[in-house]
């Protein structure tokens, strides 16, 4: 049966047919606000009723720690309160900026107790040691040393390199890797700490690695590893990048190494890169062993 | 807690001083006017117009009725607390750089620097009930020391007169004879100037602070040395706590050092140390700039800072400041 379009008189469901927003759901009335007052310790429950942006219904219970903090003042101060103002506070308008409250929470921070400090560089120097042993094997081509530096580090440097050797051991590595592989623990051991030729490999790439390292100096704080690859991939396949961290201010130290798996892309790098205005700091990049040419 | 920042002052700030009761703040910086403040929400109340030139000291009496302030101006003021009126001023050859009422508010000494042929003196005045009977002569003038005269403060009843200042010495002075009665060992004493002074709620011992980047605590009788803090920077106020025994020193930093340090912003704190135990216990950042002006309020519940930007921040402590264990 069809109902006369009387404008003024729609039964609510064809109201609710004729809304644009047919999630209007001001007829349903919303419960009231409750507020349960504040109880033996202070605290006060606001309850409230309201529509959110989906237009479903949300309550919303707010609770509340009332604390009365009661100062006592003196006579004078109270008089001093009522004190007419003076000289340029005269002419303040309401919303002068003249006394704010900070926006930041500040704290008294502690200080760093000495005896806790140093627990911090004992942790630091037990990961070291730790480190040395589990991960990487820390030996030092040019004189033979293990456990002890780097190869960038030793303190004979001017020993001159081993290239040579190299290119004899790579076809008998395989070899070498199948008869010792026999003769092994029944320990499994890792293919990285296996005697034998791999790990001359591994060394041959990470020394390959130090003498196509470049050093970035002069680099703006909150540059990370991302944006060094990012800077120098253009250059050519990068082998690791070590961005210097500070771990007390989580940013870093101003400066990292870059080391690339050819060394004309390093040499490029070097070219096209030292003097670069990066992040509004002039990139300072060399290689990062004195020249060994 | 959420320091209130009040930005009153275009320039430095140079010296902060609570009343008595602890209700006002005054705030003395080189944009030549003093300005107060209410202690508990940091609204202003009035500025003291008149001073020529940076001020750099002040003291408010017992009642706080009347305000004295010294200024590079040379002239010293007194001036109605209400009003804001000048009630007397007092003419020197050379800026006035310390400012102390003494204890019943009838006297007070005043330092004034080298300049030209003038050496540095300490004068003590007699204040007047009535303004109108203020006369401009001097009870006592004291020289001696050389070098500017940064501090200078009444001792125990009134006895005895403190002051220290550029030659990094701290002497105690017979405040009827002007005699000097003592000064500070060479060796345990300051090496660099003397910023600030600062004395404990009952007399008994005060707090030095120098550029050397230590500050002392001193007794008042017999000037021993009892105890040094040791900071990294030099420090230009310090502040004693009269409620827990807290040293609080503010400083700035080393023309040297700043090139090469972290430049965030906010960096330069109040550090807080144990009075006995000499330790620092922490710091409260915030400021932008070197930090002038350290003041506790006489109920220990909070204290202002004011700082080489301008800004002075009154700190209200949060309940567990007052648990703290070392």
């Amino acid at each position: 049966m069809a109902t006369e379009a009387d404008p003024k008189k729609l039964s609510w469901a064809d109201q609710m047919e004729n809304e644009d927003n047919a999630d209007d759901l001001t007829l349903f009335p919303l419960p009231p606000r409750q507020v349960i007052g504040p109880d033996e310790n202070g605290i006060k429950k606001v309850i409230e009723y309201k529509f959110n942006e989906a237009g479903n219904m949300v309550k919303v219970t707010s609770t509340f720690h009332v604390r009365k903090v009661g100062t006592k003042m003196r006579k004078g101060a109270i008089e001093r309160r009522s004190w007419a103002k003076f000289g340029d506070a005269v002419d303040e308008e309401v919303g002068s900026r003249i006394t704010m409250v900070s926006t930041e929470e500040i704290f008294l921070e502690r200080s760093m107790v000495k005896g806790r400090e140093v627990d911090e560089t004992k942790a630091r120097e037990a990961l070291g040691r730790l480190g040395k042993r589990a991960g990487f094997l820390m030996s030092c081509r040019t004189c033979g040393k293990k456990y002890d530096h780097f190869t960038c580090r030793c303190p004979y440097k001017d020993l001159a390199p081993q290239s040579e050797p190299l290119k004899h051991e790579r076809p008998s590595s395989e070899d070498g890797a199948a008869a010792f592989s026999e003769t092994s623990k029944n320990s499994y051991v890792p293919p990285s700490t296996r005697e034998g030729a791999k790990k001359i490999i591994g060394t041959d790439m990470r020394r390959r690695n130090e003498e196509n390292s470049i050093r970035v100096t002069n680099l703006s704080l909150d540059a990370q590893e991302s944006d060094l690859h990012e800077l120098f991939r253009p250059f050519g396949p990068i082998a690791r990048v070590f961005v210097a961290p500070d771990y007390r201010t989580r940013l870093n130290r101003g400066f990292a190494f870059v080391s690339f798996v050819k060394k004309e892309d390093a040499e490029r790098a070097i070219n096209s890169l030292n003097g670069y205005g990066y992040d509004n700091l002039i990139l300072k990049v060399e290689w990062s062993l004195p020249r060994s040419k | 807690m959420r320091p209130i920042l009040m930005k009153g002052h275009e320039r430095p700030l140079t010296f902060l001083k609570y009343n008595r009761d602890g209700d006002l703040l005054f705030s003395c910086a080189k944009d030549h006017t003093p300005t107060v403040w209410f202690a508990d929400n940091g609204e202003r109340l009035g500025t003291y117009r008149g001073h020529n030139g940076a001020v750099w000291t002040c003291d408010v009496s017992r009642d706080s009725s009347r305000l004295i302030t010294g200024s590079a101006d040379q002239t010293v003021k007194l001036w109605n607390v209400q009003t804001g009126a000048q009630l007397y001023t007092f003419n020197f050859g050379s800026p006035a750089r310390s400012v102390d009422f003494a204890v019943g508010d009838k006297l007070a000494v005043i330092t004034t620097d080298p300049f030209m042929e003038l050496t540095p003196a300490i004068h003590v005045k007699r204040i007047a009930r009535d303004p109108n009977e203020q006369t401009e002569e001097s009870v006592l003038v004291i020289k001696g020391p050389q070098g500017r005269i940064n501090r200078a403060v009444w001792g125990p009843l009134n006895k005895t007169i403190i002051s220290a200042g550029e030659d990094a010495v701290t002497r105690i002075w017979d405040s009827e004879t002007g005699k000097m009665l003592r000064e500070s060992d060479k060796e345990s004493g300051h090496k660099k100037t003397i910023t600030s002074l600062a004395k404990s709620a009952d007399g008994s011992h005060f707090l030095t602070g120098s550029l050397d980047k230590s500050a002392k605590l001193w007794d008042t009788r017999t000037l021993t040395l009892i105890k040094t803090y040791v900071t990294e920077r030099p420090v230009n106020a310090v502040a004693m706590s009269p409620l827990l025994d807290h040293v609080v020193l503010g400083g700035g930093q080393d023309a040297s050092a700043v090139t090469t340090t972290d430049h965030r912003a906010g960096k330069f704190e109040a550090k807080f140390y144990d009075k006995i135990l000499q330790e620092e216990i922490g710091g409260v950042k915030g400021h932008f700039g070197p930090i002038n002006a350290l003041a506790f309020n006489p109920d220990g519940k909070s204290f202002s800072s004011g700082g080489e930007d301008g800004y002075v921040r009154l700190h209200h402590f949060d309940p567990d400041y007052f648990n703290i264990k070392i």
